[in-house]
């Protein structure tokens, strides 16, 4: 009984940390059809937010509110790999919309320009950059409708985004003057050590749980109960719902489908920044980090059909467990005196890589049977 | 895409291999040892260039897998150096088992004794691997990026494997071929190299031919109506599955011969073939080349690698930009390829736009129905 409880949490902690990474993945090649293989850089923004505004809070001015800086970093990444992945959009993935394998190979250049980007380019200024294009954006939607419809509207959204260019290289010097860590770029990998609160364990029925497992488990619930509140109770959710289900006829009733792109892309990459959060926790951070999540989040989607949450949720959850039986050898343990070739077998896959590797091999088998995922959309748009 | 091509006086075209073999037997003379080696690891791997090309120019199959056929031809070659020069190691078998307490040669490795299996190993086995995985795969009408995430979850899958198995082919640590013996030479040598050099750039002609009978008449056809519009070649009366299914296994074997023949130029082979960039890169060498124009691959792929390995030497940190910025720069301005640019109209209304070259009139209806022929 323990050591079922302790294998099935095992595999919900490795479930909800691939939930967490598939989720905004979920929406934007779900709801969008796009194929973002820059989601694991997206993440790898989130974790450095989370080093970042560790930092930040050690500062005299923030330190006692210190123990709190994780709940902050999650709003921060959430809100710095939406703004670049809204930037991404805009720039790139408009163009591209109806090729996909098109979008794959330039989020790919993407991926690779972030990558270097965070090896060359000092963190301060990093942040200075991401706050500059923040205000940049966003600045000029917030102006009254009056200057909004002028003829000079141009002029000001020109301006804005000086201003917005000072604001980021201000604070980016500010930053790196007065915290020296982040000064220097350097391709080296930090560590977010989680605040007091959170080392230590748990005892739930008799078994020990690592606190920070625990809290990546909560950020994934509330991130799936707000996407789903927000898809399924919002007007704007509904409007994305509407553009999913038939793009032509959103367009046709009035709803502005580029403004539904743009906030499904963004609030897919910003998920992705939060997962990059719930990453940080588990190990130290590098450039290299979303890549290590990338294809076990294709494979999720894949897994769970398109479109539906409620498939990413099972299908990761799924694979989280699988791994965890194959990868530990439990199998072995539940039935130790199981024939000699089979318990080989086990042994063989008994080790992360390899229970990869079977995962991996099970999930194809799955897709022979079921090739368009656990739950595949119905419909005469499927064939496209 | 357009489909006017440059016709060439007879005479020029036969000055240009002329020029082009006299290059090649010049090329160990005129390079210094470390440039030739370069260049003809970059022309091997023009040769995995050309499957991608014929896979995804001709046939729209992205493939992010290539790196699987590409590293088994490579193991298969390293593993038959390293048997037929084990003589003096213990039990008669590659060093690197005895370090992992292996006293026997796995059965699996035993018929690479012999050279005439292991020549034939190198293509076919990649070949049969790539036809199984494509026909699982495109039996159940999978295609498009499905597709593409499913081949690289393959390799995913190979490069665990091969990374975690010591004990049968050395894991991590891959094999090196550097310090065995062939022919009674030691393959990292320089006149073995140089041999290698002139193999490989026979090759790739010979590939480069192989890859233009395979495209033409009516088996190029077939592939370029499953790109463009698979479900009525499929309503023609023509199974697609069948025709994927050959493509896929034929660019897995050109990939097999090119990792043998990468493998011996470089010295070793190891599961670092299988990564994920690796693979994903050989796509960007025929996009920037030209997709459908194959000798646009085999261009493309010495080029880049060459400014590769130029720039890495000059400026380290920034090739990742570089090649970051040719990826998306190749998809949104340039989506034919370098080739396909000077073949199609690129060159001409370039000469236009600067008011070069007289517009030329057409119809307006032509150039809209043109510009909606793209499959959206």
């Amino acid at each position: 009984m323990e050591l079922l409880l302790d294998s099935l949490f095992n595999g919900v902690a490795i479930g909800s940390v691939l939930l967490v990474a598939a989720l905004g993945l979920a929406i934007v090649f779900g709801l969008m059809g796009v194929i973002n293989l820059a989601h694991g850089e997206l993440m790898m923004l989130g974790a450095y937010t989370t080093y970042v505004t560790q930092l930040i809070f050690k500062l005299p001015i923030l330190k006692p509110f210190y123990n709190s800086y994780i709940i902050v970093s999650i709003f921060l990444a959430f809100i710095v790999s939406g703004v670049v992945g809204i930037l991404l959009e805009k720039t790139i993935i408009r163009k591209l919309y109806g090729s996909p394998l098109e979008t794959l190979l330039a989020t790919w250049g993407v991926s690779l320009i972030l990558q270097q980007f965070v090896r060359s380019v000092p963190l301060a200024y990093g942040t200075g950059l991401v706050i500059s294009l923040l205000i940049g954006l966003f600045l000029p939607t917030t102006f009254p409708s009056k200057i909004k419809e002028s003829i000079n509207f141009k002029y000001f959204k020109f301006s804005s985004w000086i201003f917005a260019a000072l604001t980021g290289v201000l604070t980016g010097s500010l930053i790196s003057s007065s915290v020296s860590k982040l000064s220097r770029a350097s391709a080296r990998n930090v560590d977010v050590t989680a605040p007091s609160w959170m080392r230590g364990q748990v005892e739930i029925i008799g078994t020990a749980f690592p606190k920070t497992r625990l809290m990546i488990i909560v950020i994934t619930l509330i991130s799936v109960i707000a996407i789903t509140l927000f898809l399924n109770q919002s007007a704007w959710g509904m409007r994305i719902r509407a553009v999913t289900q038939n793009r032509q006829m959103s367009d046709c009733l009035g709803i502005s489908t580029e403004k539904v792109d743009i906030i499904t892309f963004g609030i897919g990459s910003g998920l992705a920044g939060v997962a990059g959060v719930a990453v940080s926790l588990l190990g130290s951070v590098g450039p290299n980090v979303g890549g290590n999540y990338i294809v076990g989040c294709f494979m999720v989607v894949v897994l769970g059909g398109v479109g539906n949450l409620l498939g990413t949720v099972l299908a990761s959850f799924g694979i989280g467990i699988m791994t965890d039986l194959i990868g530990a050898g439990r199998l072995l343990s539940i039935w130790p005196d199981m024939p000699l070739p089979l318990s080989n077998t086990i042994n063989f896959f008994a080790t992360t890589s390899m229970a990869r590797v079977m995962i991996f091999a099970l999930i194809v088998i799955f897709l022979q049977f079921k090739p368009t995922g656990l739950f595949p959309q119905k419909g005469r748009m499927v064939e496209n | 895409m357009s489909l006017s091509k440059i016709k060439f006086d007879k005479k020029i075209v036969l000055s240009f291999w002329i020029i082009l073999i006299a290059l090649i037997i010049a090329a160990p003379t005129l390079l210094p040892v470390f440039r030739l080696n370069l260049l003809g690891r970059y022309l091997s791997l023009s040769i995995v260039a050309l499957g991608v090309d014929l896979i995804w120019g001709y046939t729209g199959l992205l493939s992010l897998g290539q790196g699987i056929f590409f590293a088994l031809g490579g193991y298969c070659a390293a593993m038959y150096l390293q048997i037929t020069s084990s003589s003096e190691f213990p039990n008669n078998i590659p060093e690197f088992f005895a370090l992992y307490g292996v006293e026997k040669l796995p059965f699996f490795w035993e018929p690479f004794r012999s050279p005439v299996f292991t020549f034939l190993a190198i293509w076919i086995i990649p070949a049969l691997v790539a036809g199984l995985i494509g026909f699982l795969v495109f039996r159940n009408r999978i295609k498009g990026v499905y597709f593409s995430i499913l081949t690289q979850a393959s390799l995913l899958v190979f490069f665990n494997f091969f990374n975690g198995q010591q004990k049968l082919i050395n894991g991590t640590n891959g094999l090196k071929t550097d310090v065995t013996q062939l022919f009674g030479q030691m393959v990292g040598s320089e006149s073995m190299q140089r041999i290698f050099f002139w193999i490989t750039a026979i090759l790739v002609i010979a590939a480069w031919f192989f890859a233009k009978w395979v495209v033409k008449g009516r088996f190029g056809n077939i592939l370029i109506g499953i790109r463009d519009d698979e479900p009525r070649v499929r309503f023609t009366g023509y199974n697609p599955v069948i025709f994927k299914t050959i493509i896929f296994s034929i660019a897995g074997g050109l990939a097999g011969i090119s990792g043998a023949l990468y493998t011996v130029q470089s010295g070793i082979v190891s599961p670092q073939f299988m990564t994920v960039p690796f693979s994903i890169e050989m796509v960007i060498w025929v996009a920037v080349g030209g997709r459908g124009t194959l000798l646009g691959a085999i261009l493309g792929a010495v080029f880049i690698n060459y400014a590769k390995s130029l720039v890495s030497e000059a400026l380290p940190a920034s090739w990742m930009f570089i090649q970051g910025g040719l990826f998306i720069l190749v998809v949104t301005a340039l989506p034919e390829g370098v080739l396909g640019w000077i073949q199609g109209d690129g060159p001409r209304n370039l000469l236009q736009r600067f008011g070069l070259k007289r517009k030329i009139e057409t119809y307006p209806s032509l150039e809209v129905n043109n510009k909606e022929g793209n499959n959206e």
